[in-house]
């Protein structure tokens, strides 16, 4: 059994008003050497495969259908 | 045979009755609802995608609903080129089937805008814009969180060539500005259809405009074209 740690993202591109809020909010904070927050999602799942390789396909599989949406967002996997 | 209106009912649509009421009561049509396991759209004449909150908008808006069985038969119908109207949550199903090119963002100011807005009709060349003028501008209720349209500069390019940019946000008097694209919007757009002119996504409410009693029928002028250039009158 793998445990594949999904994070996703908006594209670098695009503003992500979210983690502009809370910048601001840190800032007020007084945590002035935060430069930049970016808020996503973040997924895990348990995946039975034989391989590091083929857990890894699946969750690849998961993002591109599901779980990310391209024309948006980025994805990164990790599996353990 | 009299034209037949179906109105996609998916866990959390909450403007089906809306829908349902501006068809068939207001419009006189003959309109019966789907359910989102139904795979039959055999004698409807216009699909409408209501607006609403699908599967609870767990993931993104309209992720989950369009893996729905009914999903696959409106792939199948489009494809056959019939009429299919996403309003709000509905367009941003279509947009997540594919059927529209794009993807919705959070509203830029990350505020649920529930308000009259204005639009402007951008081209007439679809299945459903032919009774109106480009230029024409609307007055037409809005009600979303996620409605800030984003297509990359290529898509965007896409849209504006082949004439896929049904309505803008604009003032009263027809103007685009930064005010008026309340949400952020790309290009300020409202609504787009697809290459074939048969798909129309639109974030805007025209089914809650439809009577001078409730404050605003522009809804009406809307939904004459649509049944004007669909013939289902």
């Amino acid at each position: 059994m793998y445990k594949a740690k999904v994070n996703i993202t908006l594209r670098k591109s695009i503003l992500d008003p979210k983690g502009k809020a809370a910048h601001h909010a840190l800032q007020n904070l007084g945590l002035n050497s935060v430069e930049d927050v970016r808020i996503g999602k973040f997924v895990e799942m348990n995946i039975e495969a034989c391989s590091k390789d083929e857990a890894y396909a699946i969750a690849e599989t998961a993002c591109t259908k599901l779980l990310a949406n391209e024309v948006m967002e980025d994805y990164r996997i990790e599996i353990e | 045979m009299a034209k037949k209106i179906g109105v996609i009912v998916f866990p959390g649509s909450n403007c089906d009755h809306d829908a349902y009421h501006a068809m068939k009561h207001v419009m006189n049509a003959e309109t019966e609802f789907l359910w989102h396991k139904d795979t039959n759209l055999d004698g409807i004449d216009l699909l409408i995608v209501p607006g609403g909150f699908s599967y609870g908008d767990y993931l993104r808006s309209g992720a989950i609903a369009r893996f729905s069985p009914v999903m696959n038969a409106v792939q199948g119908y489009v494809k056959e080129g019939r009429p299919v109207l996403g309003i709000c949550n509905g367009f941003q199903i279509l947009l997540e089937a594919g059927l529209l090119p794009g993807a919705m963002l959070h509203n830029e100011k990350l505020r649920f805008v529930c308000k009259n807005v204005h639009i402007r009709v951008e081209n007439t060349q679809s299945q459903f814009m032919s009774g109106l003028e480009k230029g024409d501008v609307l007055k037409i209720p809005v009600s979303h969180g996620e409605g800030n349209y984003f297509i990359d500069e290529n898509g965007l390019e896409s849209l504006e060539e082949n004439d896929q940019i049904a309505f803008r946000y604009c003032t009263a008097e027809g103007e685009i500005t930064e005010e008026a694209n309340f949400n952020g919007s790309v290009s300020a757009i409202a609504g787009i259809t697809n290459l074939k002119g048969n798909v129309l996504g639109m974030m805007p409410h025209p089914e809650r405009a439809m009577e001078p009693i409730l404050g605003n029928s522009d809804g009406i002028v809307f939904f004459t074209s649509v049944f004007n250039t669909l013939q289902l009158a």
